[in-house]
C-alpha cells in the first residue's frame, strides 16, 4: 500500500492542515517510509492478544456530581483571538 | 397520492436526551440552563491545553437508569471513545462519546398507534458530552460561540428501523419522553434542547426486503415537526421514485416555517470521525450490585401504570394511556385519588375539563395551579351533594386559576348547594304559582313541562338548589 | 556554580543558618543564565520578576521561622509544555506563542507547596515531538558539553539548563525517552516515573497513554526529593494511580547487594556505539563489585517498539492537537475566507514540520479503514512489549542498559531522516509502552561526551530504581563531571 498525493490531500483535510506542494511530496514519501516500516508489526501474530489502551489496570474512576465555581469570564476570554459580548467570534459556520 | 399504497416507509430515530445532573459530565461546571454566555465554563470544558476529563458518577447512573427503563441490556464493561471532528462548538475538536461499548444495547419500547400496540427496538443507548451553542451574527458572516452547554451529559438513543409511519415516529418520541420523565433523568424539554431528534427515512416497495436509500433529517424542533418533516420527506421520496428517479443519500434540514426539507449537500463533508478509545478515561466495569442499585431507583413506568389504571381502577384504555403519557398528569391523577375513591370521575374531569383547558391554552399541567387534592375534594363535594355539577364547573375553573381548595372557593363565593327542603319548597311554590300554563301542560300529560319548571327554580336560586331535590319537590307539588 | 552543586540538605542548612538566602539562589540562577544562555539557549521564557518576588516571600518565611517545603527555595526550570498560570506556555510552538494560561498544572501546585521558585520555561521540541530540541520554533538549544551538538530531546532545555547550572533542578516530560535521552546527552540524571505516578493534569498532551512528567537533576538524591514532591494521586487525572507514595529517601542506602539485574541483549545490539556499550559494561562491573548480579536476558519484541510507538503516539497526538484551532486561544490566521480556511491556515502557520508530519501520520492511522491495521495492531503489540517486561521482572529487580545507542549527535545531522531519528529511541520507547519507571544516570564519557546508563524498574517500584541509581552514583564520580562553559 502506498500513500499518494491524493491520500495526503484527504488526510490534510481531515486534520485541517494546508500543505504546500513541496510538503505534500515530502510527507507522501516520509509517510510511505514510516508506514512501510510499521508493516514490520505484521510479522507478529496478534490474533489472540488483547489490545492495551491503558497500561495500568485502573478502572471506574468517577467523581461525585458536585458543582464548583466556573472560571471568571475575563479569564475565559483572556486568550480569545476574536470576541464579541463574552463569546468567541469565528467566521460563519456554513449552514 | 400513491406512496401510501405503493411504498413501505422505514424510519429510524436518533434521540439525544440531556441528563439533568448538577455538574457537567467531565468537570464541575454547572449544567444550569440560561446563564450568560461562557460563564459556566472552566479550562476543562473550554478544552484548554493540558486538561483532563473525570467522569461524573451521576451521569453514568442516569444513563444506566434510562437504558434499563428502555429494556436495554446493560454493559458489564463500558468505555469512552473520541469522535474527532472540527467545529467551533466542540472545543477539543473531538467529542467524548461511546463507540463500541455503550452503556445499554438491545432494548425496546411499546408504542400505541390507532389502538394497536407495536414494539420498537432500541439499538443502543450511549453516554456522551453535549456541544456548545452557535449564534449567527453580521448577516451570517460570523458566528458567536457560547460553550456553557459543552459537557452537559447526554444519552443518545438509537432506534431500530422499526418505525413505519411518521405517526409512529411521533408516538415513539412521546413514549420515550414519558419514560425519561418517569425516570427523572431529564427535563426532556424540546424547546430548551434537552431532547433532540434526528431521523433516517427510506422507502421501499412493499414486499422488498432490502432497505431503500435513506436520507437523514435534522432540525426538527418539536414532535409535531418530526411528524411533519417525515410526512414531507415520505411524500418527496415517493415522488422521486414515482418519476423514475433515485433518492440521494444525504442530510436534509427541515424548514418548519416553509414546511419543506432542504438539502445540506455540498455544505457538509464526508465524515471520518476516527474513533479511538480515549486514553484520558479508564474503563467502567458495571457489576451486578451497581446495576441492582440503579434498578432499584426506577419508578413504575408508563406502561405499568396504564395497566394498573385499566385493570385496578377500571379506566378505559384510551383514558389511561392519555393520563400516563405524562408523569405529572399521572401523579396528579393519583394525588386526586387520595381524596376520592371515584377514579372514573377523576379521569373524566382530567380528560374533559383539565386537558380541554390545557390544550386550548397550550399549557402544561405544571402551568396551572389546580392540585390533585383540589380535584379529589371537589369530586367529594359533588358526591355529598354539597355542590351541583354546574357549580363544580365554576369551582374547577377557580381552582385552575387560584389553586385554592374547593371548600374555600365554595365558601368564599357562596356556592353551597341549597338542600334545605323548606327553602326549596318556598321557591317551588312561587314558581308553580307564577307559571300556571306550564302546570296545566304538565297535568295534561306533557311531562316535558317539568323541565321548564325545574329550570325556573334553578334560575331563581342562582343554580344553587339541589337539582334532585327540586325535581322531587316539584313532582310532589304538582301531583298534590 | 557552587551553590547549585551543593547537596540539598547542605543547602537547606545554609538557608536555615542564614548563610545564604533564597534571593541569593535566585540571583545565582539568573546570573548563570545571563552568562551561559547566549550559548546554551535553554529557556523560552524567563519569569524573573515573579521569581524574585517569590524569593523575597520565601526569605520572609525563613526570617519568621515558618514551615519550609521539601524543595524550599530551589530555583527550578519548567519544560514549556507544563501549564503555568499566567506564565506564557508555548510548547515551543508558534501556535501558542501568545498563550497566557488560566490555570496551573497539578505539578506546579505541588512545586508551589514544596516552595521551589520557578525561574522560567524551558525549550523543547515542539509539542515534545522530537529527540534533539531542534524542532523548537523558538531557538536551538545546544549541548553544554559541546555547543555544536544537540542536548537531546524533547526535554532538551530541561537537561541543558541543569547541566549548565542555570537551575537547581528542572521538570521534563517523557513520552518515548524525552527526559532520559537528553539527561544522558547532557550528563545529568533524568527520571521517568511509572505512568500514573505523577499527575498529567496540566501537561499539554502529546500521547496521553505514554506521557509522564519527571525530574531532571544533577544527581540521584535530588531526583528523590523532586519526585517526592510531585508524585501522588490527583483526582483531576483519571489515569493517576491511587497508590500510597513511599518515602523515597529510603532508596538512599548505597546498598545493592543481591540486586538482580537483567541486561537485554536487544539494547546492546546492532547500532549501538561501541564506546557507549563499553561504558555500560563498565557500569555493570561496578554493580558486580557491589554484590549485585547481572545476566543477559532477551526482550524479543524490542524491535517492534519503535513502529508500535510511532503509530500510537502519532494517533493520539493527531487528536490531542486538534484543539489548537484558533477559536479560544493561540494564534489565528489573518483574513480567512471562511471557517475551514481559518482552521487550516491557523494550524498550518502555527505548527512546524515535525508536528504536521505526526498529525498526518496519526490522522491516517486512525482514518476509516486503517484503524485495525495500524492503531489496534499497535495496541496489541504494546501488550506483547509489556509482557516482555513482565517476564523479565519475574526474575529480576531491574533492567539495565544504555539510555541511548549513541552520545549526543551534531546539530542538523539527523532531522532530514525522521526514521533514523525515531530509531534513536530504541532503548527508551519500550519503557513508555510498558508504563514502567526508568532513570538515566551518567556513566562516563565517550569522546568527551556523556553516556547515560538506563535503570528500569517494575511499575511503582521507583524505590528500587533510585536505590540502584544512587548506589552506582556513590561508587563513581561520573555525575560530578561538569561541562566547561
Amino acid at each position: 500500500m502506498s500513500i499518494t498525493i491524493k491520500d495526503v490531500d484527504h488526510v490534510a483535510n481531515l486534520a485541517r492542515l494546508t500543505l504546500t506542494d513541496e510538503e505534500k511530496t515530502t510527507f507522501a514519501d516520509q509517510l510511505n517510509a514510516i508506514l512501510k516500516y510499521a508493516e514490520k508489526l505484521n510479522e507478529l501474530d496478534t490474533d489472540n492478544v488483547e489490545a492495551t489502551s491503558h497500561v495500568l489496570p485502573i478502572t471506574n474512576v468517577l467523581r461525585e456530581d458536585e458543582t464548583r465555581p466556573s472560571w471568571p469570564i475575563e479569564d475565559v476570554m483572556r486568550n480569545a483571538p476574536d470576541e464579541e459580548d463574552g463569546q468567541f467570534r469565528v467566521p460563519a459556520v456554513l449552514e | 397520492m400513491t406512496e401510501a399504497t405503493k411504498y413501505e416507509t422505514v424510519i429510524g430515530l436518533e434521540v439525544h436526551v440531556e441528563l439533568h445532573t448538577n455538574s457537567k459530565i467531565f468537570c464541575g461546571c454547572s449544567t444550569a440552563f440560561g446563564a450568560p454566555p461562557n460563564t459556566h465554563t472552566c479550562p476543562v470544558c473550554l478544552g484548554h491545553p493540558g486538561v483532563l476529563p473525570v467522569l461524573n458518577r451521576q451521569a453514568v447512573d442516569y444513563a444506566m437508569k434510562a437504558a434499563m427503563a428502555l429494556n436495554c441490556e446493560i454493559a458489564t464493561e463500558s468505555k469512552f471513545d473520541r469522535k474527532n471532528y472540527f467545529y467551533p462548538d466542540s472545543p477539543k475538536a473531538y467529542q467524548i462519546s461511546q463507540y463500541d461499548k455503550p452503556i445499554g444495547e438491545k432494548g425496546w419500547i411499546d408504542i400505541e398507534v390507532n389502538g394497536e400496540t407495536k414494539r420498537i427496538g432500541i439499538t443502543r443507548l450511549h453516554l456522551e458530552e453535549d456541544a456548545g451553542k452557535l449564534t449567527h451574527v453580521d448577516g451570517g458572516y460570523a458566528s458567536l460561540v457560547d460553550l456553557n452547554r459543552v459537557g452537559t451529559p447526554l444519552v443518545e438513543i438509537v432506534s431500530e428501523p422499526d418505525i413505519r409511519t411518521p405517526e409512529e415516529a411521533k408516538a415513539y418520541l412521546e413514549k420515550l419522553k414519558a419514560i425519561m420523565q418517569y425516570c427523572e433523568v431529564s427535563d426532556v424539554k424540546m424547546e430548551e434542547g434537552s431532547l433532540r431528534c434526528d431521523a433516517n427515512i427510506s422507502l421501499r416497495p412493499y414486499g422488498q426486503e432490502k432497505f431503500g436509500t435513506r436520507t437523514e433529517l435534522k432540525n426538527m424542533n418539536s414532535f409535531r415537526g418530526v411528524q411533519r418533516g417525515l410526512e414531507y420527506e415520505q411524500w418527496r421520496q415517493a415522488e422521486v421514485l414515482d418519476s423514475g428517479g433515485t433518492v440521494v443519500q444525504e442530510t436534509l434540514r427541515w424548514d418548519d416555517a416553509k414546511g419543506v426539507t432542504i438539502s445540506m449537500r455540498g455544505k457538509e463533508e464526508a465524515h471520518d470521525y476516527r474513533y479511538f478509545p480515549d486514553p484520558d478515561l479508564v474503563k467502567v466495569f458495571i457489576d451486578d450490585e451497581w446495576k441492582a442499585r440503579v434498578r432499584a431507583t426506577i419508578p413504575e413506568l408508563p406502561d405499568a401504570r396504564k395497566a394498573r389504571y385499566t385493570s385496578e381502577l377500571g379506566l378505559p384504555s384510551y383514558d389511561a394511556g392519555v393520563i400516563t403519557s405524562s408523569k405529572k398528569l399521572a401523579d396528579f391523577f393519583e394525588e386526586s385519588l387520595n381524596y376520592t375513591k371515584d377514579a372514573k370521575a377523576v379521569s373524566n374531569w382530567i380528560m374533559g375539563d383539565l386537558l380541554g383547558y390545557l390544550n386550548a391554552n397550550n399549557l402544561d399541567i405544571e402551568d396551572v395551579k389546580i392540585t390533585g387534592q383540589g380535584l379529589g375534594e371537589m369530586i367529594g363535594l359533588l358526591e355529598k351533594g354539597t355542590i351541583s355539577s354546574k357549580i363544580a364547573k365554576t369551582v374547577f375553573k377557580a381552582m385552575l386559576e387560584s389553586g385554592k381548595l374547593p371548600q374555600q372557593i365554595v365558601e368564599e363565593q357562596g356556592l353551597v348547594q341549597i338542600s334545605d327542603e323548606g327553602a326549596i319548597k318556598a321557591v317551588v311554590d312561587q314558581i308553580v304559582t307564577n307559571n300556571p300554563q306550564s302546570v296545566e301542560d304538565y297535568k295534561a300529560g306533557k311531562e316535558k313541562a317539568i323541565g321548564f319548571l325545574v329550570g325556573q327554580v334553578m334560575k331563581e336560586t342562582k343554580g344553587k338548589a339541589n337539582p334532585a331535590l327540586v325535581n322531587k319537590l316539584l313532582v310532589e307539588r304538582l301531583n298534590q | 556554580m557552587a551553590a547549585f552543586d551543593m547537596r540539598l540538605q547542605d543547602l537547606h542548612n545554609q538557608l536555615h543558618s542564614k548563610e545564604i538566602t533564597v534571593t541569593d539562589l535566585v540571583d545565582a540562577s539568573y546570573r548563570r543564565i545571563a552568562e551561559t544562555e547566549p550559548a546554551v539557549k535553554a529557556f523560552i521564557t524567563l519569569d524573573e520578576e515573579n521569581a524574585r518576588a517569590a524569593a523575597a516571600q520565601l526569605d520572609k518565611v525563613l526570617q519568621e521561622g515558618g514551615e519550609r517545603g521539601l524543595l524550599f527555595g530551589l530555583p527550578a526550570g519548567i519544560k514549556d509544555n507544563i501549564v503555568t498560570d499566567k506564565l506564557t506556555t508555548t510548547c515551543a510552538s508558534q501556535f501558542l506563542s501568545n498563550y497566557d494560561p488560566i490555570y496551573d498544572a497539578t505539578v506546579m501546585k505541588k512545586l508551589k507547596a514544596a516552595q521551589s521558585v520557578t525561574i522560567g520555561k524551558l525549550n523543547m521540541d515542539e509539542f515534545a515531538m522530537g529527540g534533539s530540541t531542534e524542532n523548537s520554533s523558538y531557538a536551538v538549544t545546544t549541548n553544554p558539553w559541546d555547543k555544536e551538538r544537540v542536548p537531546g530531546g524533547s526535554s532538551g532545555g530541561s537537561a541543558a539548563a541543569v547541566a549548565a547550572g542555570q537551575v537547581y533542578f528542572s521538570l521534563g516530560s517523557d513520552t518515548g525517552g524525552s527526559i532520559r535521552q537528553p539527561a544522558a546527552y547532557c550528563g545529568v540524571v533524568g527520571l521517568k516515573p511509572t505512568y500514573g505516578l505523577v499527575s498529567r493534569f496540566g501537561l499539554v498532551a502529546f500521547a496521553s497513554s505514554l506521557d509522564q512528567i519527571g525530574p531532571v537533576t544533577k544527581n540521584v538524591e535530588d531526583s528523590v526529593y523532586v519526585l517526592q514532591a510531585i508524585a501522588g494521586h490527583d483526582p483531576q487525572d483519571s489515569t493517576s494511580a491511587n497508590v500510597a507514595i513511599p518515602d523515597y529517601t529510603a532508596a538512599l542506602t548505597g546498598d545493592v547487594k543481591g540486586l538482580r539485574i537483567g541486561v537485554p541483549k536487544e539494547y546492546l545490539g546492532e547500532g549501538i556505539d561501541p564506546k557507549v556499550k563499553e561504558a555500560v559494561m563498565d557500569a555493570l562491573r561496578v554493580y558486580e563489585g557491589m554484590g549485585a548480579v547481572w545476566e543477559e536476558v532477551s526482550m524479543p519484541h524490542t524491535e517492534y517498539a519503535v513502529a508500535c510507538y510511532y503509530l500510537l503516539a502519532s494517533s493520539e497526538a493527531s487528536s490531542n492537537l486538534a484543539r489548537f484551532d484558533g477559536v479560544r486561544y493561540g494564534i489565528r490566521a489573518e483574513n480567512p475566507d471562511n471557517l475551514i480556511d481559518m482552521y487550516r491556515k491557523s494550524r498550518s502557520e502555527g505548527f512546524g514540520p515535525e508536528v504536521k508530519r505526526r498529525i498526518m501520520l496519526g490522522t491516517y492511522a486512525l482514518s476509516s479503514g486503517y484503524y485495525d491495521a495500524y492503531y489496534l495492531k499497535a495496541q496489541k503489540v504494546r501488550t506483547l512489549i509489556k509482557q516482555d517486561f513482565d517476564q523479565v521482572f519475574e526474575k529480576f529487580d531491574v533492567i539495565i542498559g544504555p539510555t541511548a545507542p549513541t552520545t549526543a549527535f551534531k546539530l542538523g545531522t539527523q532531522v532530514e531522516d525522521p526514521l533514523t531519528m525515531y530509531l534513536n529511541d530504541i532503548c527508551t520507547i519500550p519503557v513508555n509502552l510498558a508504563g514502567v519507571p526508568a532513570i538515566s544516570v551518567p556513566c562516563g564519557l565517550a569522546d568527551g561526551l556523556p553516556v547515560g546508563l538506563q535503570i528500569i524498574g517494575k511499575a511503582f517500584d521507583e524505590t528500587t530504581v533510585l536505590r540502584a541509581a544512587y548506589a552506582f552514583e556513590q561508587q563513581t564520580e561520573h555525575h560530578k563531571l561538569r561541562p566547561q562553559l
